[in-house]
């Protein structure tokens, strides 16, 4: 029994806590201003005003989820548009496969809403908590009052920046001053209150706590990130030829016979994912390149050149290590793929945004009764005309029915008048609003026998036209 | 009593102390979140009963600190559903069918409205969409037994037809064949007849004989031609709609036994603002006057 005996095994690792080190240098400079940029286009756009004439909201970029509109600025989608968003979505999608193919995890070391709340928490956290190894230690002490302070405080912030962040996602949806003044006074309505509330919670969570679980476990990106890389991609590259054989090195020793890292374990101190690069490329890697920075720092004190962590391609790396020149392919079949798929999915969206139709017609025809037949055995059909108006001004629609040679059309509501169906008769709808129309249409009994097809033409005074089929029904023959 | 609790040796957990063939249990604690999350649940629950109705009694149940009810919230969405229309009411009580009618915004309310109210209470004999079935007029054709007109549709509907109300419709047609008035032969060419009247086939021998008992028996509420008589409600028999069918068999049972159908004083239910609203919606069914 004894020769089996072993000390208990976790079914799961345990995290290690990351305590990023502070870095200085180009890249850690650019991620800073690309932070800058991300959470001011995040915060500032609701605050944007954009004209649209009386009557109609003054936010510039708004999702009117009441009012069954999604403005950005210029553009104006109706609830039935949807798929201008869909075209975004793949947009975004082949981009961020064609930049991935290209330079790597850029989106993840950069732009992604996890690592930019993620390094605005750590630094928060820094200027705190002091940094990594002020942090380890307060970590380890016992509880003080200091430690409390320092603790509470820290949360606080956490919290009032994942106020803010859910703040300003409800105001995309909402009217920007108003629902802040509505916030401000406790006035909002339940719905404001639950994503607020869930966005703050999420922002706190993910970014205070999850933080590289996020990327390593929760986000399938990584998982499927690898298919878009290839041996011509920009990754951050330990160049293992220069770097081994790794050891400390005292000032004034020679260099002969060894590489050139020193084994100071200053790219694993600050990287946000706590891994060694040096392992080589790797899941948890997000491509941010701080260890590229925290590199350089040390190749400079110890007087050896820089580079010795960089973005470069494998090719590149092993041409170097023949001592060959290294070259850079950035034309590759992929690239032209993507490129053409982009400019494909881009250019079928401007073609469809371009020559977006302003109307739409819809007909449905009464389904009780199906037809009825009139004193001289004559059939009449009933339907209900949904025209919608997405100009930003009233309307006068011309609406005739073609298919129906004898037909005659009428109107409900009205004084009763009858017109030839082929000719038709004008109704007007407001702007930016749907007009509903009850529509009769008169035919002899000869015209039909059960079903016979019409389509409703509307043309708007603007010359714009919009048709929709459907049937003129009647008893058999 | 389970008395072997010991140790495993591969996880350290204990086991259960339960063997069962050799094969033991591990006694492994349920996860923290999992357990944290049934003590919130069981707070969540201790207060919900406290501040909601949650116990019941024997004769009712505990109220709740918060006194809510589901009753009280429907009559308050019930309330605010009213005081929100009673603008609009108020206008159509005020208002004359004509002036309702020509009022876009009113008109929309009044027919929205009376359609809820004609498909609670209407639709079972007229159908949706007021399309009529045997015996139960069609609301949306253009022939009407009592008159189109809104005032009309109004009259209707508010005394009914043929009932106790004392301004109800008022009519009764003979039985001609079950009080003997004609005979089984006659009702026949008499039927013949009346085909002809809308241009359907008949014998015409036949049809001449029914067209002189017609101007004797029938043209006084029906008229000469057929043209019907909207005072008496007698049904325009000239043109292409039937109310029971235009067959012969079924003329001639309706010829024989009459039918003389009945309709509610919907007066008796609905007040003069919901009758404006119901007549306006099976006034704009497509056959309104």
């Amino acid at each position: 029994m004894s020769a089996t005996e072993h000390a208990p095994q976790p079914l799961y690792v345990s995290r290690t806590k990351v305590y990023p080190r502070r870095v200085k240098g180009t890249i850690r400079r650019i991620k800073w201003a690309v932070l800058i940029v991300c959470l001011a286009v995040y915060y500032l756009v609701p605050w944007l005003r954009w004209d649209r004439g009386p009557g109609h909201p003054d936010q510039a970029v708004l999702i009117d989820m009441a009012g069954h509109r999604a403005y950005f600025f210029g553009i104006e989608i109706w609830p039935q548009e949807i798929y201008y968003i869909t075209g975004l979505l793949i947009l975004a999608a082949v981009g961020l496969f064609f930049v991935t193919s290209m330079f790597g995890r850029l989106w993840c070391g950069y732009a992604c809403p996890q690592t930019v709340w993620t390094d605005l928490f750590m630094w928060t956290e820094r200027l705190i908590e002091g940094d990594r190894t002020a942090r380890m230690r307060l970590d380890q002490q016992a509880m003080t009052l200091g430690k409390l302070t320092r603790k509470a405080t820290k949360h606080t912030v956490w919290l009032l920046i994942g106020a803010a962040t859910g703040g300003a996602w409800i105001m995309y949806f909402n009217d920007a001053p108003t629902v802040v003044g509505q916030i401000v006074h406790l006035e909002a309505d339940t719905t404001v209150w639950f994503f607020f509330g869930l966005f703050t919670a999420t922002t706190y969570l993910l970014a205070g706590w999850a933080r590289e679980q996020v990327c390593t476990y929760m986000c399938p990106w990584p998982r499927f990130q690898a298919s878009m890389v290839d041996e011509e991609t920009l990754t951050v590259t330990y160049r293992t030829w220069r770097g081994e054989q790794r050891g400390s090195h005292k000032k004034g020793e020679s260099w002969e016979g060894r590489g050139d890292c020193v084994d100071c374990r200053a790219c694993v101190a600050v990287c946000p994912t706590g891994i060694d690069i040096r392992d080589g490329l790797q899941l948890e890697c997000i491509g941010c390149g701080l260890c590229i920075d925290a590199c350089d720092e040390i190749m400079d004190r110890v007087e050896r050149p820089r580079g010795l962590i960089a973005f470069d391609t494998y090719n590149n790396q092993l041409a170097r290590q023949r001592g060959e020149q290294a070259s850079y392919r950035f034309l590759r079949p992929r690239t032209f793929v993507y490129s053409a798929i982009l400019l494909l999915a881009a250019s079928a969206m401007l073609f469809k945004l371009a020559t977006r139709a302003t109307i739409e017609v819809g007909v449905l025809p009464d389904r009780s009764p199906l037809f009825v037949t009139l004193s001289d055995g004559s059939i009449r059909n009933g339907y209900t005309l949904h025209i919608s108006n997405m100009n930003p001004h009233d309307e006068t629609f011309w609406v005739r029915v073609t298919g129906l040679p004898d037909a005659m059309l009428g109107m409900a509501g009205s004084e009763p008048q009858q017109i030839a169906a082929k000719q038709g008769m004008p109704v007007s709808v407001k702007s930016d609003s749907v007009g509903t129309f009850r529509v009769y249409l008169h035919a002899p009994r000869s015209a039909v026998n059960i079903e016979a097809p019409l389509d409703f033409i509307v043309r708007a005074a603007g010359g714009e036209v919009a048709a929709h089929a459907s049937n003129f029904r009647g008893p058999a023959r | 009593m389970p008395t072997k609790i010991e140790k495993d040796s591969v996880t350290g957990t204990e086991t259960t102390g339960h063997e069962w063939d050799g094969v033991r249990e591990l006694n492994t604690p349920l996860p923290k979140w999992w357990i944290y999350t049934f003590y919130v649940c069981i707070a969540f629950a201790i207060v919900y009963m406290a501040l909601y109705p949650a116990v019941p009694w024997v004769n009712g149940h505990s109220g709740g600190i918060l006194g809510y009810t589901q009753r009280d919230t429907v009559a308050t969405n019930l309330a605010d559903a009213v005081a929100r229309q009673a603008v609009f009411r108020e206008q159509i009580a005020n208002a004359s069918l004509e002036e309702i009618r020509k009022n876009p915004q009113l008109f929309n309310f009044a027919t929205t409205g009376g359609r809820a109210v004609f498909n609670e209470n209407c639709v079972p004999c007229h159908r949706a969409g007021g399309a009529g079935a045997k015996g139960f007029p069609n609301l949306a054709d253009d022939d009407w037994l009592w008159g189109g007109s809104l005032a009309e549709i109004a009259q209707t509907i508010t005394h009914g037809v043929r009932n106790s109300d004392s301004d109800s419709r008022q009519s009764q047609m003979p039985r001609f064949g079950a009080d003997g008035m004609l005979t089984p032969a006659q009702i026949g060419d008499v039927a013949d007849f009346v085909m002809t009247l809308s241009g359907g086939k008949a014998a015409v021998d036949a049809a001449l004989r029914g067209g002189k008992l017609f101007a004797d028996n029938c043209a006084a509420c029906h008229g000469e031609k057929g043209e019907g008589n909207r005072e008496l409600g007698a049904k325009v028999l000239d043109n292409r709609i039937w109310l029971y069918g235009g067959d012969k068999a079924t003329l001639v049972e309706t010829i024989t036994n009459a039918r003389n159908s009945q309709m509610p004083a919907w007066g008796e239910r609905f007040d003069a603002t919901t009758i404006k609203m119901l007549t306006l919606y099976v006034h704009s069914l497509g056959g309104g006057e």
